[in-house]
C-alpha cells in the first residue's frame, strides 16, 4: 500500500488501525498469488497458488510463525494477549435478543489475506487479525435469532467492505478497517427452515449469496448490490411457476416448489462468458419419492451456469439425477483451460459427493467425461444417456436395508478440492464409507426433509487423497490417509497441502503423493491457504478455534 | 442436504453435535409462543371438519390432493394467522385453494392449530413422529443365510460359541443386522477392544530388534504400540522405515463389505435371528 498520495486525515486512522487496503473488483480477476481475496483465492476454484518459495526442497524448513486462539461470542477476551496491546474493539450487531449463545465454534472458512490483514469467521463471528502475529484488530459478533449453526465459509471483500452471511439468514456488510457494520439485509426466512453458511462471492457489482435448508423448500441464489444491499436478482434452482423449464421432471408444481436444490457452497466464475457456475444440493424429500415422482428433479444435484449480470441460466448438467441419498452436488467446481482429446478446451470440473468425477465444456455445458473415483461407490447402475450415474433402486433406502457406499456424508462433502496446472491433477479426498440404509416411511406421500430413513455407518474400506488426471478421469495416485482435512491447497512449489485426518497438516509431493512435511497441530478444520508477506511465503490452516501460520525464515 | 460439521469419514462415526440452543421446533433456537390451548383445540375441530379431506389429518396432504401444510412456506412463516387466514378466505383461488367460509376467529383458530403442529416437526425437516410400528425388516431366506454363514463366516465364528444366543442380545433385528455387517457393535471405552478386534503390529528397528504390540495409532509419520508390559512406545516413520507389519483381524470384515449383496445380508440376518 502506498501512503504518499493519501491525505493526512485518512492516513492517520489507517496507521492506528493497521493495514488493509481497498480491493477493487479488478483485483479479484487475477490468478491466485500473493494475497487471498475470495473464497477459493481466485475465481477459478483451483486453489492453486503461483507462489514457489515453499517448494519440494524448502518445505522441510517450514516452521511456526505464530498461532492465535480466538473466542467467539459477545464476552470474548480480545487483543490483550500479545503483551500490552490495547484490547481489540468488539462490535456487536444482530437482530436477536442476545439470549441465544451458540457456544464454541470452529473455523471452517477461507481466510481472506489482504495487505497484511487476515479476515475470517465462525458462525455469528468475524475477525480481523494482523497477519504478522495473529493479533486481533477487531471482532464482530452477531446476535442470532437461531438457525443451524453448522459452519461459516468466510467473508467476501469489495473495495473497503466485507460481506458475511449469518446462520439466521442475513447478509451483513462491515467496514474492513474497523469491523463496524454498514448494513444488514435479510436473505431468507428463518421460520421456513433456511440457514446460511456460504461465503458470499463478489463479482463486479454483484454480491452472490446462497443459502441452505433441510426441509422441503426451494433453493436459490441471490445477487445483492454491494453498496446498498439492494436485491438485484434471485435465481431459483427448482421450477417455481407453470411453464418453467424442468417442471416436467417433477410430479407436480407443488413438488418442484418444495424440491430443494440448495446453494450452499460458492461457485466459480468465468469472466469471458460472464458465467457463474455452482453446484446445487439434493432434492427434497431426500429419501422418498412419493411427492417428487421418478423424474430427474431438475435442477437439484446439478452444476448450473448462470449469467452473473442477468441471473438467467445458460446451461445445467445433472450430476445426480433423481438423487436418493442426500448426495448434494454442492461441491466446488473448478475452471481449467487445457488440452482434452487433442484440442484446447475451456472446461469446468467437479468431483461430486456421489463418488463421480465430471469434466464439462464450461461454455456449453457439454459433458466431456464421467468417471467413478469412489472405489466402493455402489449406488448407481451405470451411466444414463447424458453420462450421469443412474440410481439403482435396489440401493435406494429399502425396508430390509441396503448396503450403500458412500454413506450420506459422501465421497467428499463440502471440502474444496484443488487443481494444479503443473501436474494436470485434480486433488480431492476419497472417503469410502459403507452404511446400511433403511426406508422407515412407507406412506405413499413420502416423508419430508431428511426424514423417512435410518442410516447406520457400518464401516469403511479406506480413505485416500486422490490425484485425478482430468484427461482420463483416472486416479493417478491414491495416498491413504485417515480422512479429509477441510480441503486442499496446491502450489506452484509442486506441493499439495491438506489435513490428514490424523492430527497433522501435511505437505505432499503434487507429482506422486509422497508426504514431504507434516506438523502435528490437531485436526485441520479448513482448507490450508498460502500468501506472501514481506518477502515470505506463509502457509495457514485452522484447527478448531486456532489459526496457525507457518513460514520460512 | 447435510453438511458435515467436520471433514472426513472419521467424523461419520462421531455424533454431529449442534450448539446448545434452547429446545425449539425444527429451526434451532426458534421457539414459537405456546399459543392458547382453547383456541388450538377449537382450531383442531374446525380443521377436522373443513380441511382434512384435502390436507390430511396429519396436515401432510390428503386424499383429494391438497398440499402438505407442514412444508408450506406460508404456514411456516405464519405468526398470528396473518399468512394462513387470508388463504383460507380465498386469496389463492387462482392456484386451486378454494375459499372456505369461516369466521375470522375460526380462521385464526385453524392457524393456531396448524402452528402447533408445525412445532412438532423434527430436526432436518423430519415429519412429526406418527407412532407407527416399524416395518418388519427380516425378509431373507434363513436357509440360504445359514449356507452363506457356513461358507464365509464359519472359519472365524460359530453360533454355538462366540455368536451363541446373538439374537437374544438384540431386540431390534435392524440393530442385529447393523452389528454383524459392521463386525460387532461399536462399543466404546476400554472394554471395546476385544482381542478378536485388536489391531496389532510388529515394528522392526534398524538393529533388527522387533517390537510387538497393540496399535494405539498409526499414520504416515508415527506408529504407537502398547507393548506387553502395557507401556506405550512411539516410533517416527520415515517412509518404509522402520518396517511395520500390521495385523488387523477386522480386515476380513472390511473386505466382505465389498462383496455382500443385499440378498446375502438379508439371508444371513434371517438366519441370525434364529440363533436365540
Amino acid at each position: 500500500m502506498t501512503f504518499q498520495k493519501l491525505p493526512i486525515a485518512l492516513l492517520l486512522p489507517a496507521l492506528l488501525l493497521g493495514q488493509g487496503k481497498s480491493v477493487p473488483t479488478t483485483e479479484l480477476l487475477k490468478p491466485l498469488k500473493n494475497e487471498w481475496l475470495t473464497y477459493n483465492g481466485d475465481y477459478t476454484g483451483k486453489r492453486y497458488s503461483a507462489l514457489t518459495q515453499v517448494n519440494r526442497s524448502t518445505v522441510k524448513n517450514l516452521t511456526l510463525g505464530w498461532m492465535s486462539r480466538i473466542t467467539p461470542g459477545p464476552g470474548a477476551p480480545a487483543g490483550g494477549r500479545r503483551g500490552g496491546a490495547a484490547p481489540a474493539p468488539l462490535i456487536i450487531g444482530g437482530e436477536g435478543k442476545g439470549d441465544i449463545n451458540a457456544g464454541g465454534g470452529t473455523i471452517k472458512c477461507s481466510v481472506l489475506a489482504v495487505d497484511g490483514v487476515l479476515y475470517f469467521t465462525m458462525p455469528d463471528n468475524a475477525w480481523a487479525v494482523d497477519a504478522h502475529d495473529g493479533r486481533e484488530l477487531w471482532h464482530y459478533f452477531w446476535k442470532t435469532r437461531g438457525g443451524t449453526h453448522i459452519g461459516n465459509r468466510g467473508l467476501a471483500i469489495w473495495n473497503n467492505y466485507l460481506f458475511m452471511e449469518t446462520p439466521d439468514n442475513y447478509l451483513v456488510s462491515l467496514e474492513a478497517k474497523t469491523g463496524k457494520e454498514r448494513w444488514h439485509v435479510p436473505i431468507a426466512e428463518l421460520e421456513q427452515g433456511y440457514f446460511s453458511t456460504p461465503a458470499p462471492i463478489v463479482i463486479g457489482n454483484h454480491v452472490l449469496v446462497g443459502t441452505g435448508n433441510d426441509i422441503d423448500a426451494p433453493g436459490f441464489l441471490q445477487s445483492f448490490d454491494p453498496e446498498t444491499g439492494k436485491l438485484q436478482w434471485k435465481f431459483y434452482t427448482v421450477p417455481m411457476n407453470p411453464g418453467d423449464p424442468g417442471l416436467d421432471t417433477w410430479k407436480s408444481l407443488d413438488a418442484a416448489r418444495h424440491g430443494g436444490g440448495q446453494v450452499w457452497i460458492p461457485g466459480a466464475y468465468d469472466p469471458e462468458t460472464k458465467l457463474y457456475i455452482f453446484g446445487t444440493g439434493n432434492p427434497t424429500p431426500a429419501y422418498t419419492t412419493g411427492t417428487r415422482g421418478e423424474g430427474d428433479n431438475l435442477f437439484t444435484c446439478a452444476l448450473v451456469a448462470i449469467n452473473v449480470e442477468t441471473g438467467k441460466m445458460a446451461w445445467y448438467y445433472s450430476t445426480s439425477p433423481h438423487d436418493m441419498h442426500d448426495y448434494d452436488s454442492a461441491q466446488t467446481p473448478v475452471i481449467v483451460d487445457g488440452m482434452f482429446n487433442g484440442r484446447m478446451r475451456k472446461m469446468v470440473m467437479t468431483a461430486a459427493r456421489n463418488g463421480y468425477f465430471f469434466v464439462l465444456d464450461r461454455v456449453t455445458g457439454e459433458r466431456l467425461l464421467t468417471t467413478k473415483y469412489g472405489q466402493r461407490t455402489n449406488w448407481a447402475k451405470g451411466l444414463d444417456k447424458n453420462g450421469a450415474p443412474q440410481h439403482d433402486p435396489e440401493k435406494d433406502p429399502t425396508v430390509p436395508g441396503a448396503l450403500v457406499s458412500p454413506d450420506s456424508g459422501g465421497t467428499v462433502n463440502w471440502e474444496p478440492p484443488a487443481f494444479s496446472p503443473d501436474t494436470g491433477y485434480f486433488y480431492v479426498p476419497e472417503i469410502n464409507t459403507y452404511s446400511m440404509l433403511y426406508l422407515t416411511e412407507l406412506d405413499p406421500r413420502g416423508s419430508m426433509g431428511l426424514g423417512g430413513k435410518e442410516e447406520v455407518t457400518v464401516g469403511t474400506s479406506g480413505n485416500y487423497l486422490d490425484a485425478i488426471d482430468y484427461k482420463t478421469g483416472k486416479v493417478a495416485w491414491r495416498r491413504p490417509f485417515s480422512g479429509g482435512g477441510g480441503g486442499v491447497l496446491a502450489t506452484a512449489g509442486k506441493l499439495v497441502f491438506t489435513g490428514d485426518g490424523a492430527g497433522s497438516l501435511v505437505a505432499y509431493d503434487a507429482v506422486n503423493g509422497k508426504p514431504l512435511w507434516n506438523t502435528r497441530i490437531g485436526q485441520i478444520s479448513n482448507a490450508p491457504q498460502t500468501f506472501m508477506m514481506d518477502g515470505r511465503q506463509y502457509v495457514i490452516a485452522a484447527t478448531g478455534d486456532i489459526l496457525w501460520a507457518f513460514m520460512l525464515y | 442436504m447435510k453438511q458435515f460439521s467436520m471433514a472426513g469419514a472419521a467424523v461419520a462415526f462421531l455424533t454431529l453435535t449442534l450448539p446448545a440452543f434452547p429446545q425449539g421446533g425444527f429451526v434451532p433456537g426458534q421457539k414459537r409462543p405456546p399459543g392458547d390451548p382453547v383456541q388450538i383445540a377449537r382450531g383442531k375441530t374446525i380443521y377436522g371438519i373443513g380441511c382434512t379431506a384435502c390436507h390430511g389429518a396429519d396436515l401432510r396432504g390428503g386424499d383429494i390432493g391438497g398440499p402438505n401444510l407442514l412444508r408450506s412456506q406460508a404456514a411456516l412463516s405464519d405468526k398470528n394467522g396473518e399468512m394462513i387466514a387470508p388463504i383460507i378466505h380465498g386469496s389463492r383461488q387462482s392456484t386451486g385453494m378454494p375459499k372456505i367460509d369461516m369466521s375470522q376467529d375460526d380462521a385464526l383458530a385453524v392457524s393456531a392449530y396448524v402452528r402447533s403442529v408445525l412445532e412438532t416437526i423434527g430436526g432436518q425437516g423430519r415429519p412429526p413422529a406418527t407412532g407407527k410400528v416399524p416395518e418388519k425388516i427380516v425378509v431373507g431366506d434363513a436357509v440360504a443365510g445359514q449356507a452363506y454363514f457356513s461358507a464365509k463366516c464359519a472359519s472365524c465364528h460359530s453360533v454355538t460359541a462366540d455368536l451363541k444366543g446373538i439374537a437374544a442380545r438384540y431386540e431390534d433385528p435392524r440393530a442385529l443386522q447393523n452389528a454383524w455387517v459392521a463386525g460387532g457393535s461399536r462399543r466404546r471405552g476400554p472394554q471395546a477392544a476385544s482381542k478378536a478386534r485388536t489391531v496389532t503390529a510388529t515394528v522392526t528397528l534398524a538393529t533388527d530388534e522387533k517390537l510387538e504390540g497393540r496399535v494405539v495409532r498409526i499414520d504416515d509419520f508415527l506408529i504407537s504400540l502398547r507393548l506387553e508390559d502395557d507401556s506405550i512406545r512411539t516410533f517416527t516413520r520415515f517412509g518404509d522405515k522402520p518396517k511395520v507389519d500390521l495385523r488387523d483381524p477386522m480386515q476380513t470384515h472390511r473386505d466382505l463389505l465389498d462383496t455382500y449383496t443385499d440378498k446375502d445380508i438379508h439371508d444371513v440376518t434371517a438366519y441370525m435371528v434364529t440363533v436365540k
